[in-house]
């Protein structure tokens, strides 16, 4: 039963992912939808990554995440690098959790 | 496959391994919470081999600990991953020229491996990091499953080490040098506010998807054009 539900989750993952890459190999599209496909991979991350840092559960993630977000985005403006930005914004967190900030 | 790795980014290798150093402690947590919720060692590895997206493995134990329906786990767990379609269609390019890197790859389309890719343009530079990121990512996401799941409760919480601020900082990293053209912006901008809108209301990933109607907001010019 279990294992079941896995595999058709597997599964259609697996063709979720695949699909897009043959898709692509299959039409050949004119630069302005070229445009509005890369646009639109950066359209999703940028959806994900807000949702990630503000919200949990439907909710606000409260003040700790969003801060320790806000730290790795100036550093990573700043050009920090990258294992930087990511370690400090888990720092900048957890120290605030710390200090008992939600 | 060879000449792939040769041309590896010694930096791009730490900043991969980095990431999957988290990923790794998030596997962790995934694995505790799945022995806690009582599901099959088994299970819980397989989901990390062959579904291989964190969201919706968390989804899946979150439902059989709450003895929900596995019809329910498994919709709501493919409306988390539709969002891999558009990615590919975006990657195809980077991921492989032929057949079997393609099958692969696509085993390898994660939010993180994407944006780490992305972040090194379309050459042959991005499709070592897409390979190095992915193959790190998804042993790191292996290992910490097999982890968690023996250690058990004894895994601390990943929140107290600030890992959940770890990812969405390590994504818009990634992102921000896409964001140099002004259409990109836009796009970004109006993708992240309808997404965050959209949270409280809908289940899970919907509102992600609904983020690519920012792509209202890119104008008709081409990126030279909004470059000049």
């Amino acid at each position: 039963m279990t294992w079941t539900a896995v595999l058709a989750l597997a599964g259609g993952t697996y063709l979720l992912r695949l699909a897009g890459l043959l898709l692509r190999d299959r039409v050949t599209v004119p630069a302005r939808v070229e445009r509005y496909l890369d646009l639109g991979a950066t359209a999703l991350l940028v959806a994900l990554l807000a949702i990630a840092a503000l919200t949990e559960a439907g909710g606000f993630a409260g003040w700790a995440r969003s801060a320790g977000v806000a730290v790795g985005a100036v550093l990573a403006w700043r050009r920090v690098p990258f294992v930087l930005v990511v370690v400090l914004a888990a720092a900048s967190t957890a120290g605030l959790r710390m200090l008992g900030v939600p | 496959m060879r000449s792939l790795f040769r041309t590896i980014d010694r930096s791009d290798l730490r900043d991969a391994v980095a990431l999957a150093a988290a990923v790794g402690v998030v596997g962790m947590s995934y694995g505790a919470l799945a022995a806690a919720a009582g599901v099959p060692p088994a299970i819980a590895i397989g989901m990390s081999v062959i579904v291989l997206a964190g969201a919706s493995q968390f989804l899946v134990v979150a439902v059989i600990a709450a003895g929900g329906s596995p019809i329910a786990a498994v919709l709501g767990g493919l409306l988390l991953n539709a969002r891999h379609l558009p990615y590919g269609l975006a990657m195809s390019g980077v991921v492989a020229d032929r057949w079997p890197g393609k099958l692969l790859g696509a085993h390898l389309l994660i939010d993180e491996v994407v944006a780490f890719a992305r972040a090194r343009g379309s050459g042959p530079r991005a499709r070592g990091a897409y390979w190095v990121c992915g193959l790190a990512l998804a042993s790191f996401w292996l290992f910490g499953t097999v982890v968690g799941l023996l250690a058990g409760a004894a895994v601390p919480d990943p929140s107290l080490f600030g890992v959940d601020a770890a990812f969405p900082a390590a994504l818009l990293a990634l992102v921000m040098p896409g964001l140099k053209g002004a259409d990109a912006r836009r796009v970004g901008l109006a993708a992240a506010v309808i997404a965050l809108a959209a949270t409280p209301w809908l289940p899970p990933g919907l509102p992600v998807l609904l983020g690519m109607l920012g792509l209202l907001a890119a104008g008709g010019r081409e990126p030279s054009e909004v470059a000049r």
